[in-house]
């Protein structure tokens, strides 16, 4: 054996692989050339606009739909050709709760259990733990037709985490929540992940994939554009220094004298934001500039670029709107 | 092998009744269904215990006529069996588009179950509430009649009646979720019923015919043929589930564009012409070898069906001999053909006549085919080959001789025609195979447009003019064959 052998056998595989997946729909390409490896333990966040493919990829990788080209194994599963055992590795928090609303949760937990495969010994205290966990158990024999959207989407979660799979896909999993639900799930993906779990987000929500997840993929027409962790995103994908001058007064018509200076990326009536590359140069320039039109500066101090900053000059700064593009 | 079948099978029955459990259980909690279903399955039944009391009561008025109530009275047990599965088939319509709608469905797919298994369990639910109702329908009428009339059918009639119930519910059941499976809304699945509803009405007129006359032993070979029809359907509903058909099926739309390429591209330019250009040269140096090639296998099933249909004809003129001295040759003479449209067979006995004729009812099998797997196809081949097969049989009762009649009356255009029917519905046969055979590499509705394309191609460069040569003989050679093998004039 040889020793890189040996190497590849300690480090895991990773749970995810996908290597240049495709969908077409008719003559639309859904995803196109979708690469990613996620492992054991790490959270990535699927961020897109609406129609970017985010909903498609993960039913390709939980084996729900097969892809037009490319493969993928998750949980060292084929997608393509181990369809019922990906399905059976997988946890899979659907875009909408999609409950049976004549049952009780605990009849609807029970049958997805069994379908799950999940024992009869196991399935009850996984059930009641879940169920606890989420704060649903005090509401385990109401009908799941009187459920609010939020209680929906927790039960929804809970069939998705009953059979203890090693991968989740969550689709906007604290969507439809008020402030503390969506937190207790945020607590619980963070536990989750403590415990090895391989889990992948799709949202739309920016704050949520920067709090949740080790990397973020961005992606635009069924592709990733960009891919990373916030800071390697920041660093690739908005260069130099955000800087925000806070100003006594109103500062109208002074753009055209500070132009040459910096480039002002946004403004109020008092304030105004630019970009540099050099603060030590710029920002002594800017406030002798502004000091010499006799404006008053409140405040000048350096702007954290935020994910979506990142996530706006990649999705709108390149024609987000754009129509899918077509198959050949 | 056999133990690790067994154990799929133990398997697949065991998750498809998970799944089948909880519908059911899901639909007997829903009052809107329940309710009305259970009060038209009771209300209907009582209804008939009087239509066929008031039947009694009015042909008993005329000596002898009671036969008529009585004959009724079984055929109204068949119409409360059938009656609940029509209104319950709204359970099965909605199996699969219904979750859809109430996004349901997604959960369910990502399950670790194989497509057999959710397809099989899903099927399960919606045929258990429309047997059962069917069940309750005929328990309540026989209860009535036996109250009211004292009347009990024979064990024969009532199992019968039972079986063939069931079959008409399995076919509507397995039907309407090959609908509920492809189809984006509720509505449009009750739609597309009718093209279930209406013909198994036609066929339970059909039914009522056979019961008037007392012809109950048809009815077993009616059950054969619904159960034929159920395990085609269940076959096309398991082939054509298409998880990611389900899930990402949005508007339908008819793209009367798009069908009309496929057409004209499998006509003029099939895959399998290899680019060439359309050509008279390259059609029937190519293209109809390729089609002949693809023909053979609906062929192979062709035959030995017609060598069945004339055996048929055979036992039919054994069992129900003509009476004597109706087949009397002397009385045939030139002028006997230029009288045979009196009959209602042809429009005229012309070579136009006769090919019309022919094109018409090869044209009307290959519609026929695409709403019964191509199996009416084959069947309204079969019927004219029975009939001669009586014929010949009945002449040589008759004490002619066989191969007279075979060489008087079939032969001379028969070696022409009956090629150009077996090819054409073999072609048909073909596009109904294609409701029930695996796509490969196209969808179903392109796959039916290239085997419509086919069959006109064979039908236009082959079968026609097969067809007219056959016509021109059987007008113009046959008469005059006939005339000299049996010495006439």
């Amino acid at each position: 054996m040889e020793v890189s052998d040996l190497v590849d056998a300690m480090i895991p595989a990773p749970a995810i692989v996908a290597e240049r997946l495709n969908k077409v729909f008719g003559d639309v390409w859904a995803v196109r050339d979708f690469t990613l490896a996620v492992g054991y333990g790490e959270v990535v966040a699927l961020l897109g606009p609406n129609g970017a493919g985010k909903t498609t990829t993960v039913r390709m990788l939980a084996s729900i739909i097969q892809p037009s080209g490319g493969c993928a194994t998750v949980a060292g599963f084929d997608i393509a050709t181990q369809p019922v055992q990906v399905r059976g590795a997988v946890g899979l928090l659907t875009e909408f709760p999609g409950l049976y609303k004549r049952m009780l949760a605990l009849e609807y937990l029970d049958f997805f259990g069994r379908l799950q495969g999940v024992d009869s010994g196991r399935r009850a205290g996984r059930v009641e733990e879940l169920l606890r966990r989420f704060e649903l158990w005090d509401a385990r024999r109401t009908q799941l037709g009187h459920y609010s959207k939020g209680m929906a989407q927790k039960l929804a979660l809970v069939r998705a985490l009953l059979h203890d799979p090693p991968v989740l896909f969550l689709d906007e999993p604290t969507s439809a929540m008020d402030p503390h639900s969506a937190r207790l799930v945020r607590d619980t993906i963070g536990w989750l992940q403590g415990q090895k779990r391989c889990i992948v987000i799709c949202t739309h929500n920016l704050t949520e994939a920067q709090e949740l997840s080790d990397r973020i993929a961005i992606i635009r027409q069924g592709g990733i554009v960009a891919l990373g962790t916030l800071d390697e995103l920041r660093a690739r994908y908005l260069h130099g220094v955000a800087c925000e001058v806070r100003l006594a007064e109103p500062w109208d018509g002074l753009l055209p004298a500070l132009s040459p200076l910096v480039q002002v990326e946004s403004h109020g009536l008092t304030w105004l934001r630019y970009r540099t590359d050099d603060v030590r140069r710029t920002n002594p320039l800017v406030l002798a500039k502004l000091a010499g039109a006799g404006v008053q500066v409140l405040t000048l101090s350096v702007v954290e670029s935020s994910l979506e900053q990142v996530y706006l000059s990649l999705i709108e700064g390149e024609a987000a709107d754009a129509p899918a593009e077509r198959a050949a | 092998m056999i133990r690790q079948l067994l154990a799929t099978a133990r398997n697949d029955a065991r998750v498809a009744w998970i799944i089948t459990a909880r519908e059911v259980r899901d639909t007997l909690r829903d009052w809107r269904l329940v309710l009305p279903i259970g009060l038209l399955t009771l209300f209907f039944p009582l209804l008939m215990d009087a239509t066929a009391q008031m039947s009694l009561s009015f042909t008993s008025r005329y000596g002898g006529a009671e036969i008529l109530a009585w004959r009724i009275v079984p055929f109204l047990l068949m119409i409360v069996g059938f009656f609940p599965i029509s209104f319950s088939l709204v359970i099965a319509l909605e199996t699969f588009v219904g979750e859809k709608e109430r996004n349901s469905l997604e959960p369910l797919l990502a399950m670790p179950v194989s497509d057999r298994q959710l397809y099989l369990g899903k099927l399960l639910a919606a045929m258990i509430p429309p047997v059962l109702a069917a069940y309750l329908g005929i328990t309540v009428y026989l209860i009535g009649l036996g109250i009211t009339m004292h009347y009990t059918p024979p064990a024969t009639l009532l199992i019968q009646i039972l079986v063939l119930t069931t079959m008409q519910a399995l076919v509507m059941v397995a039907g309407a979720v090959v609908v509920s499976s492809h189809t984006n809304s509720v509505r449009a699945a009750n739609l597309l019923a009718s093209f279930i509803v209406v013909p198994m009405a036609l066929l339970v007129q059909g039914e009522s015919y056979v019961m008037f006359w007392a012809s109950y032993d048809v009815l077993w070979w009616i059950a054969l043929g619904l159960l034929v029809a159920v395990i085609l359907l269940m076959r096309l509903g398991l082939h054509l589930f298409n998880r990611e058909e389900i899930l990402s099926r949005g508007m339908d739309r008819i793209r009367l564009g798009d069908a009309w390429r496929t057409l004209k591209a499998q006509f003029l330019q099939p895959a399998s012409a290899g680019g060439r250009p359309f050509s008279l040269w390259r059609v029937y140096g190519h293209d109809i070898p390729w089609l002949l090639r693809q023909a053979a296998p609906a062929v192979a099933c062709i035959v030995p069906a017609l060598m069945l249909a004339a055996f048929v004809g055979f036992y039919l003129a054994d069992k129900f001999p003509l009476p004597a001295g109706v087949l009397d040759l002397s009385r045939i003479s030139g002028q006997s053909f230029k009288q045979l449209p009196d009959l209602g067979f042809l429009p005229a006995f012309t070579t136009w006549g006769i090919f019309s004729n022919n094109v018409r009812s090869l044209l009307l099998a290959g519609v026929m085919a695409l709403f019964s797997f191509g199996v009416l196809a084959i069947l309204l081949l079969m019927a004219p080959v029975t009939i001669l097969g009586y014929f010949a049989a009945a002449f040589a009762v008759s004490g002619h001789s066989l191969g007279q009649f075979v060489v008087g009356f079939i032969l001379p255009h028969g070696i022409v025609e009956l090629p150009a029917a077996i090819l054409a519905t073999a072609l048909a046969a073909r596009m109904g195979a294609v409701m029930v055979a695996r796509p490969a590499g196209a969808s179903l509705g392109q796959r039916l447009l290239q085997s419509v394309a086919d069959f006109v191609k064979l039908f236009v460069f082959v079968v026609m003019p097969l067809l007219l040569l056959a016509a021109f003989l059987e007008a113009n050679v046959t008469p005059r064959v006939l005339l000299w093998v049996y010495g006439l004039s």
